[in-house]
C-alpha cells in the first residue's frame, strides 16, 4: 500500500495552483489539501494523480469569517478548527457536526474545502452546505465564481469543479440557529449508513447515504413523507428498507436536535478566525 | 514503574508486577520485524491473483523486472520450492490430504494468492513492479459459499477433493440416541451461521531472511508464534538442513491465531534472499492482511437437543460445516475447526447422547487458521442458544435450565471421552446473575425509547492440550510437551528457555515469577529467551492456552531441577547431607547455619570446577520437559451482557459486561484481566461488527478497515471481572489458561442479550453477526411488513 | 521536476535534510529514513492509528501525510517521550500501571493521540477520553486500560499543577514528590 509516483508542486498561491493545474492539465494533476481522502486512496493506488499540487502553504486560505449575516468558512480550514471554533447559535450547528467527522487526527488535518472537493455524499460539509444553501467559491484561471452548494455535487466523487479550478471560500449566507446534523453508522467515525440534517427556520431536510449526492428536501414534510425516497441505495447490510427506517428516525432526531437549546452556542457574535497554527498552513 | 514487590506471602506468583516488557514498548524501542533494517535489504511484494478459481495460463515477469528499482522477480517455477502440506492420520474417507503451493502453480484457488514475488530497492519500487505483472488466467466457476461447495456442481477447488470435503468425521454417536430424541418431552433445533472473521493482530505478518555465510545458515526473522514449525516447513520447501535454517522472533504485535500457523509469503521471501544472497524484507499491508492472509470462523450449524419436561438436556446432535477456504493450513490442517468443535461441542452440560457430524470444506476464499477459541466461540453460541430455546419451550427460567444442566462433580467423565478436571462452572453462573441483580439491571427500563436485553454464556475451555490430546484428533504432528533449559551465571542470576513465545501475553514477566519462586529470587534476576530455534531445542509456541500451563510447568521444573544442584552443591561445599540443604529465598542455600549466595555457588561450578564433587560436571544448568497425560485442564466462566436497543436505528449498545472467570491460579492477576477483557472484545467484534464478506465471483468485499468494522473504544464496554480460584491438580501453581475465554463467551452472551431485548417481537436470531438491520426490521416489523419471524431471522 | 526532492523535517526538535521521492510518507520516512522505528505502521489508510504523531502539537496520522507536505512542522513522536536516560514520562508510567498494552504495537499511537488531546484538555471527562481513545485501534487490551491510563494521568497532571500553584501560594505540596 505504498502510492505510485508523482511529482509534488507547492503553490504559493492561489493563482499560482490555478496556473499549475492548468500547465499540468493532460497529466491529471489533483490538489492537495488535507489529504485525509485523497492520500488513503493514493496509499491503495485507486487514485493516481501525475502531480500534486500542495495548496497547504497558500496564505489566507484557512480560517472562519463572519460578515454580518454571512459565514465564510477559508477552504484550508480544518474540520478541527471548525469544531473548537466559537460560532456562536447562528452557526453553532457547524461546530456541533464536526463530532460526525472521523476521528479527533482527522479533523486536525482534513479540510473543509477539500471535503467539499472529494464529494462523497454522505461527507458532512456536503450535506451541511446543501442544507444551508452555501455557495463554494472557487477561483479559475479566470478568476472567481461562485457555485450554489445545490448545484455543486453532480454525482459520487462528481462536482461542478472545472480541472483548473481551486476551492477557495465556502460561504453560508444566513443565520442557521435552528439546524442540527445528525447520523447513524455501526462504528462511532465511520461514514454515515444514513445521515440526515435539517434546518427548521428553512423547512429544508438533506440526507446522506440515499443516494449518490446529497438530496436536499425544501418544504419536507413528516418523516414518514421524507422516507418515502425513491430509488434508495440498496446493499446487502444496509437493504433500502433499512435506509428508509433510519431515514425516517434520523429527520425525526436532527429536528429535535434542531430545536433543542443547546449548552455551548450561546456566545458572543464574535467570531474567532482560527490561527495559522490550528490551520493547515 | 514502581519498585516490584512481593505478593503478601513472599511470592512472586500472584502479584501483579511490573511487566519486563513495558519499558520498550512504551519508547518505541521495541523491536518488531518492520523495524529491522539489514544493509543491502530488498524489498518483496507480491503479484497476486485477481481471479478467486481459474487457471494459471501464464506469467510474464518480464516488464517487471524492467521497472525502476526492481532487483529480481520470480514465479512458482524460478523458485521452484517444495508444497506446504499438513496430514491428519485419518483414514481417506475421513481426510482428504492437499497441499499449499508456496507460489501458485497452475491453478489459483482466491483472489490473493500469491503468484510471483517482486524484488526491489524500497517497498514503492516493489509494488511499482508488482503493477508491471502480466498474468494470463483461465478463469473457472468460483465455488464462494459452503452450500456451492457442497453440491460440488463445477470444478472442484483441488482436484484430489472432488467434492470439496476435505474432512467430514464423525467422532461421537451414542447408541439409541434416535429413540432419546422420538421419545423426549421436548426437541429444540438451532441453526446457526457465523461470520468469516480476521483474527487480526494489528501487527500484520512480516519476515527479514538473510543468507548468513559465516553460520552457513538462513536467518528467518519473522512474527511467527510457532518458530520451530516454521523452520520445518521452510527447510522442506527450500530443501535446507534444519540446521541451516534459523527462525528468530523479535516482539510481536499480536497473533491470536493467525500467526501459529506457517504462511507461504515468508517462505517465498526467504527462498529469494537464498538465491540473491541479500536481506529480504517482507512486511504484509493491510489490504494483503485482510484479504490474503488467513481467515477463520465461518461456520454452519444444524443442532438438535431433546430435554425432559423438568429441562434436562438429554440428547445433542450437531452437523457443523466449517468453511476452511482454498487450503489446509500447516500443521494443523483443514480439520481445525471441525475437530475442535466435534469433541468439545458439549462443554460445561451434562450431555448423557451425542452425535456429531463435522466437516471441513474448501471453497474459493483466503484459507483459514485457529483463531482465539477456534470453534468454541461458535458451538458455546449455538449450546446457549438451545438452552434458550428449551427454557422458552419449557417455560422455564433460562439460567435454571442451565442450572440443571450444568456438571457440578469433577472429576466428570464427558460423553465426549474428556475428563473435565474441577471447576466452578454453577459458582460462575450464580455469581455473574447475582452482580447484575445487585447492579439492578434486570427489569430496568430505559427513558429514551430503547429496549434492554440480558443474555449470559456459561462456558468452560480446554486449555493445557498434551500432546495425548492433540493425539486424539490425530494430527500427524503432534503438539504438546513443552521443554525448559534453565542456566545460572556467575552472579546468581537466570535465564531459561521456553518454547512457548510470548506476543502480548506477558510471557517475559510471568515465566520470570514462576522461576523466580521456584530459586528464591527477584524477578527481574530471571531472563526469559523466546523464540529462536538455535536457541531453544525444541517448542511448540504459543497457541490454544498452552504457555503458562505447559510451558510454565516446563519451566518450573527446569528451575526445581537446578534448585536442587544448587543444594546438592552447597552441602558438599558445607560437608554436610544434602537432606539439610535448602533455598533460603534470599539468592541463597542455607545448610545448617552457613548460606552459600547463589553466586558463591557459581562461582565454584564455573570458575573453581576442582572443588565439584567427583560425580558432579561443571556449569550450572538444568533441563526440563512437561506433558499434560490427561486431557488438559478446563477453565470457565459465566459472562453476562446487557444491551440496548435502538429501535429507530437497530443500533446496539452493551450497558454492562460482567465475566466471572476462574482460571485456576492467576499468576499476574492484572494480565489474565487483560487477556479477558481482550478476548471479549474480539468476541463481541464477531458478534456485531466485523465480517469477511465475498461477491458472488468471490472478489472481497471488504479489503480495508472502512468494511472490515474492528470497533473501537466507542463499541467495547468497560468489563466487571470477578475472579473464582479452582486450582488446577496438576500445573504449576495450579494455573489454568487464560487466553481465549474472552473470546469465547461474548458471542453467545451479546447474542442472547440482544434476543432477550426482542423477545416481545416472537423474532429470535441465530446468526452472527448480528445486522442492525435485522434488529431494525425484527423491531419495527408490525409497522413494516408482516414477514413471518423466520424470514427475518435469515435476512442479513 | 525531479524523481527525489531535498526535504528538511524537524522531528523531536531535531533538524533533518532528506532526499527522498515526495511520495515517501511521513510515516515510512519517520521509521525508515530516520530510524525512528517506534511509530508503527497498521494500516496506511488512516483508520487504525498505529502511526499517530504530533504535528505541531496536533495528532495526526503519518501514514495520510508525504514527509514533502510538512517541512515547517514541528513533529513529534513516542521517542520524544521519555527522557533521554530513558526515564519514563508520567503518561507512559500510567499507562504501564493500568497494563494499557499487551502486544504493545498499537501504544505509541495512542501515546501520541492521548499527548496531543491532553495537552489541549487536560481536563476530560472519561466519556471525552473514550471518545478520543475511539480514534485508534487496539487488538489486545479491550480499551478499557487505555481508557484508564489517561484518564489517571490527566489527574496526576492536575494534581501536579495545584501542587506548583499552591507551592507558588506558599502552601505545601503533597504531590510534588509522585510527579515527573
Amino acid at each position: 500500500m505504498k502510492p505510485a509516483a508523482f511529482t509534488y508542486h507547492r503553490a504559493s498561491s492561489v493563482r499560482d495552483a490555478v496556473g499549475l493545474l492548468g500547465e499540468l492539465g493532460p497529466e491529471e494533476p489533483k490538489i492537495l489539501a488535507g489529504g485525509q481522502s485523497l492520500v488513503a486512496m493514493m496509499n491503495f493506488r485507486m487514485a493516481r494523480p501525475g502531480h500534486l499540487v500542495d495548496i497547504t502553504r497558500v496564505p489566507g486560505l484557512a480560517g472562519i469569517r463572519r460578515e454580518g449575516d454571512v459565514l465564510r468558512i477559508g477552504a484550508l480550514t480544518t474540520h478541527r478548527a471548525v469544531e473548537k471554533a466559537d460560532l456562536g447559535p447562528d452557526f453553532r450547528v457547524l461546530s456541533e457536526a464536526m463530532r460526525w467527522v472521523g476521528h479527533l487526527p482527522i479533523r486536525t488535518r482534513g479540510t473543509v474545502g477539500g471535503s467539499i472537493a472529494h464529494a462523497d455524499a454522505t461527507a458532512e460539509w456536503c450535506l451541511l452546505a446543501v442544507l444551508l444553501d452555501a455557495v463554494v467559491v472557487a477561483e479559475g484561471p479566470a478568476g472567481r465564481r461562485e457555485i450554489p452548494a445545490g448545484e455543486f455535487f453532480l454525482g459520487p466523487f462528481t462536482t461542478a469543479l472545472d480541472p483548473d479550478e481551486v476551492i477557495v471560500e465556502i460561504v453560508f449566507p444566513r443565520p442557521a440557529p435552528r439546524a442540527a446534523l445528525t447520523e447513524y453508522a455501526d462504528r462511532r467515525g465511520d461514514f454515515a449508513v444514513v445521515a440526515a440534517g435539517a434546518d427548521l427556520d428553512t423547512g429544508s431536510v438533506v440526507l446522506g447515504g440515499v443516494g449518490t449526492v446529497p438530496l436536499l428536501l425544501r418544504d419536507a414534510g413528516t418523516p414518514d413523507e421524507i422516507a418515502d425516497v425513491p430509488d434508495l441505495r440498496d446493499e446487502p447490510g444496509a437493504p433500502a428498507s433499512y435506509r428508509r427506517g433510519l431515514v425516517r428516525t434520523l429527520v425525526a432526531r436532527a429536528r429535535t436536535e434542531a430545536g433543542s437549546p443547546r449548552t455551548g452556542g450561546d456566545g458572543p457574535g464574535v467570531h474567532r478566525t482560527t490561527g495559522a497554527g490550528a490551520a493547515d498552513g | 514503574m514502581g519498585e516490584p514487590s512481593l505478593r503478601g506471602d513472599g511470592a512472586w506468583v500472584g502479584a501483579s508486577v511490573p511487566r519486563r516488557e513495558d519499558p520498550r514498548l512504551l519508547t518505541g524501542r521495541g523491536r518488531f520485524v518492520d523495524d529491522i533494517t539489514l544493509p543491502r535489504m530488498l524489498h518483496a511484494a507480491f503479484v497476486r491473483s485477481t481471479e478467486a478459481h481459474a487457471l494459471l495460463t501464464s506469467v510474464d515477469l518480464t516488464e517487471v523486472r524492467g521497472v525502476s528499482g526492481v532487483v529480481a522477480a520470480f514465479d512458482a517455477a524460478d523458485l521452484d520450492l517444495g508444497d506446504i502440506t499438513a496430514l491428519l492420520d485419518r483414514p481417506a474417507e475421513e481426510f482428504t490430504p492437499t497441499s499449499m503451493p508456496v507460489l501458485a502453480r497452475d491453478k489459483v484457488r482466491f483472489v490473493g494468492e500469491p503468484v510471483a514475488v517482486v524484488l526491489a530497492t524500497d517497498p514503492y519500487a516493489a509494488e511499482d513492479g508488482v503493477e508491471a505483472a502480466l498474468v494470463d488466467y483461465e478463469p473457472l466457476d468460483p465455488v464462494v459459499t459452503e452450500a456451492a461447495a457442497l453440491a460440488a456442481a463445477g470444478p472442484p477447488v483441488h482436484e484430489e477433493a472432488p467434492g470439496n470435503v476435505l474432512v467430514d468425521v464423525s467422532l461421537f454417536a451414542t447408541e439409541g440416541i434416535d429413540a432419546i430424541f422420538s421419545g423426549a418431552h421436548t426437541v429444540v433445533t438451532v441453526e446457526a451461521r457465523t461470520g468469516r472473521q480476521n483474527a487480526l493482530p494489528l501487527e500484520t505478518r512480516g519476515v527479514v531472511a538473510d543468507w548468513d555465510d559465516r553460520d552457513e545458515q538462513l536467518v528467518v526473522r519473522t512474527c511467527t508464534q510457532v518458530p520451530h514449525q516454521v523452520r520445518t516447513v521452510l527447510a522442506r520447501c527450500v530443501g535446507l538442513d534444519e540446521r541451516q535454517v534459523r527462525v528468530t522472533v523479535p516482539d510481536m504485535g499480536g497473533g491470536f491465531g493467525q500467526k501459529c500457523v506457517v504462511g507461504r509469503e515468508e517462505i517465498a521471501a526467504a527462498a529469494a534472499a537464498r538465491v540473491l544472497r541479500r536481506p529480504v524484507k517482507w512486511i504484509e499491508d493491510r489490504r494483503e492482511a485482510l484479504t490474503a492472509s488467513f481467515l477463520a470462523r465461518e461456520q454452519h450449524y444444524t443442532a438438535r437437543a431433546a430435554f425432559s419436561a423438568e429441562g434436562e438436556i438429554l440428547a445433542l446432535d450437531a452437523d457443523v460445516v466449517c468453511d476452511m477456504g482454498a487450503y489446509s493450513c500447516y500443521p494443523f490442517t483443514a480439520g481445525i475447526e471441525p475437530l475442535m468443535a466435534s469433541a468439545e461441542m458439549p462443554g460445561v452440560y451434562r450431555v448423557p447422547a451425542y452425535r456429531v457430524r463435522g466437516r471441513a470444506v474448501t471453497t474459493n476464499k483466503a484459507p483459514t487458521a485457529p483463531y482465539r477459541g477456534v470453534s468454541r466461540p461458535q458451538y458455546v453460541m449455538v449450546m446457549e442458544r438451545l438452552m434458550e430455546r428449551a427454557a422458552r419451550s419449557l417455560g422455564i427460567d433460562a439460567l435454571d435450565v442451565r442450572r440443571r444442566n450444568l456438571i457440578t462433580e469433577f472429576p466428570y467423565r464427558g460423553v465426549n471421552n474428556i475428563t473435565y478436571d474441577p471447576g466452578s462452572y454453577l459458582e460462575s453462573l450464580n455469581l455473574c446473575e447475582q452482580v447484575l441483580r445487585e447492579e439492578g439491571w434486570p427489569g430496568r427500563t430505559p427513558d429514551d425509547g430503547r429496549i434492554l436485553g440480558i443474555g449470559y454464556a456459561c462456558f468452560s475451555e480446554r486449555t493445557g492440550y498434551g500432546s495425548g490430546a492433540f493425539a486424539q484428533r490425530k494430527m500427524q504432528v503432534v503438539p504438546g510437551f513443552d521443554l525448559s533449559q534453565i542456566t545460572m551465571d556467575l552472579d546468581g542470576t537466570v535465564s531459561v528457555t521456553t518454547g512457548t513465545l510470548s506476543h502480548g501475553q506477558s510471557h517475559e514477566t510471568t515465566f520470570a515469577q514462576i522461576v523466580a519462586d521456584r530459586l528464591g529470587i527477584g524477578y527481574d534476576k530471571v531472563k526469559v529467551v523466546q523464540g529462536d530455534t538455535d536457541r531453544i531445542t525444541y517448542g511448540w509456541g504459543s497457541f490454544a492456552s498452552r504457555s503458562v500451563t505447559i510451558g510454565g510447568s516446563a519451566a518450573a521444573a527446569a528451575a526445581v531441577k537446578l534448585g536442587d544442584q544448587l543444594c546438592a552443591l552447597a552441602a558438599h561445599l558445607a560437608d554436610a547431607d544434602v537432606e539439610s540443604a535448602a533455598l533460603d529465598g534470599r539468592g541463597g542455600v542455607r545448610v545448617g547455619d552457613r548460606t552459600f549466595p547463589f553466586a558463591e555457588l557459581a562461582d565454584v561450578a564455573y570458575l573453581r570446577s576442582h572443588l565439584l564433587p567427583k560425580d558432579v560436571g561443571p556449569g550450572l544448568t538444568a533441563t526440563a520437559s512437561f506433558d499434560v497425560g490427561g486431557d488438559g485442564t478446563f477453565s470457565n466462566a459465566t459472562h453476562g451482557c446487557v444491551v440496548a436497543l435502538d429501535p429507530g436505528t437497530g443500533g446496539v449498545e452493551i450497558l454492562r459486561y460482567v465475566c466471572v472467570e476462574d482460571c485456576g491460579v492467576a499468576i499476574h492477576p492484572r494480565v489474565v484481566e487483560g487477556q479477558a477483557r481482550g478476548g471479549i472484545a474480539q468476541g463481541i467484534a464477531g458478534a456485531l461488527f466485523e465480517q469477511v464478506t465475498y461477491d458472488e465471483l468471490g472478489q472481497p468485499l471488504a479489503p480495508s478497515f472502512m468494511e472490515y468494522k474492528v470497533p473501537t473504544a466507542a463499541e467495547i464496554p468497560d468489563v466487571r471481572i470477578e475472579h473464582l480460584e479452582t486450582p488446577c491438580a496438576f500445573t504449576a501453581n495450579g494455573a489454568k489458561g487464560a487466553g481465549e475465554g474472552g473470546t469465547i463467551g461474548a458471542p453467545a452472551a451479546v447474542l442472547n442479550a440482544v434476543n432477550d431485548a426482542l423477545r416481545h417481537t416472537g423474532v429470535e436470531l441465530d446468526h452472527t453477526p448480528i445486522t442492525r438491520s435485522t434488529i431494525h426490521s425484527a423491531l419495527n416489523r408490525t409497522a413494516d411488513t408482516d414477514r413471518p419471524a423466520e424470514a427475518l431471522q435469515e435476512a442479513r | 521536476m525531479t524523481d527525489v526532492q531535498l526535504v528538511e523535517l524537524t522531528v523531536n526538535g531535531e533538524r533533518h535534510e532528506l532526499v527522498i521521492p515526495p511520495r515517501r510518507t511521513l510515516a515510512d520516512v519517520l521509521r525508515h529514513d530516520l530510524g525512528l522505528t517506534g511509530t508503527h505502521i497498521g494500516c496506511e489508510h488512516g483508520i487504525c492509528g498505529a502511526c499517530t504523531v504530533l504535528v505541531d502539537g496536533e495528532p495526526a496520522r503519518a501514514c495520510l501525510l508525504f514527509a514533502v507536505q510538512v517541512e515547517n512542522a514541528a513533529i513529534g513522536t513516542v521517542e520524544s517521550l521519555s527522557a533521554p536516560d530513558g526515564e519514563l514520562s508520567d503518561l507512559q508510567r500510567c499507562f504501564g500501571e493500568h497494563h494499557g498494552l499487551q502486544c504493545g504495537f498499537c501504544t505509541p499511537g495512542f501515546l501520541m493521540l492521548a499527548e496531543g488531546f491532553l495537552a489541549e484538555e487536560p481536563d476530560p471527562t472519561r466519556e471525552e477520553i473514550r471518545e478520543v481513545v475511539a480514534s485508534n485501534l487496539c487488538r489486545c487490551t479491550g480499551y478499557e486500560t487505555i481508557v484508564d491510563a489517561i484518564g489517571d494521568c490527566a489527574s496526576r497532571r492536575r494534581a501536579a499543577l495545584q501542587g506548583v500553584l499552591d507551592t507558588a501560594a506558599g502552601t505545601p505540596d503533597p504531590t510534588l514528590e509522585s510527579t515527573p
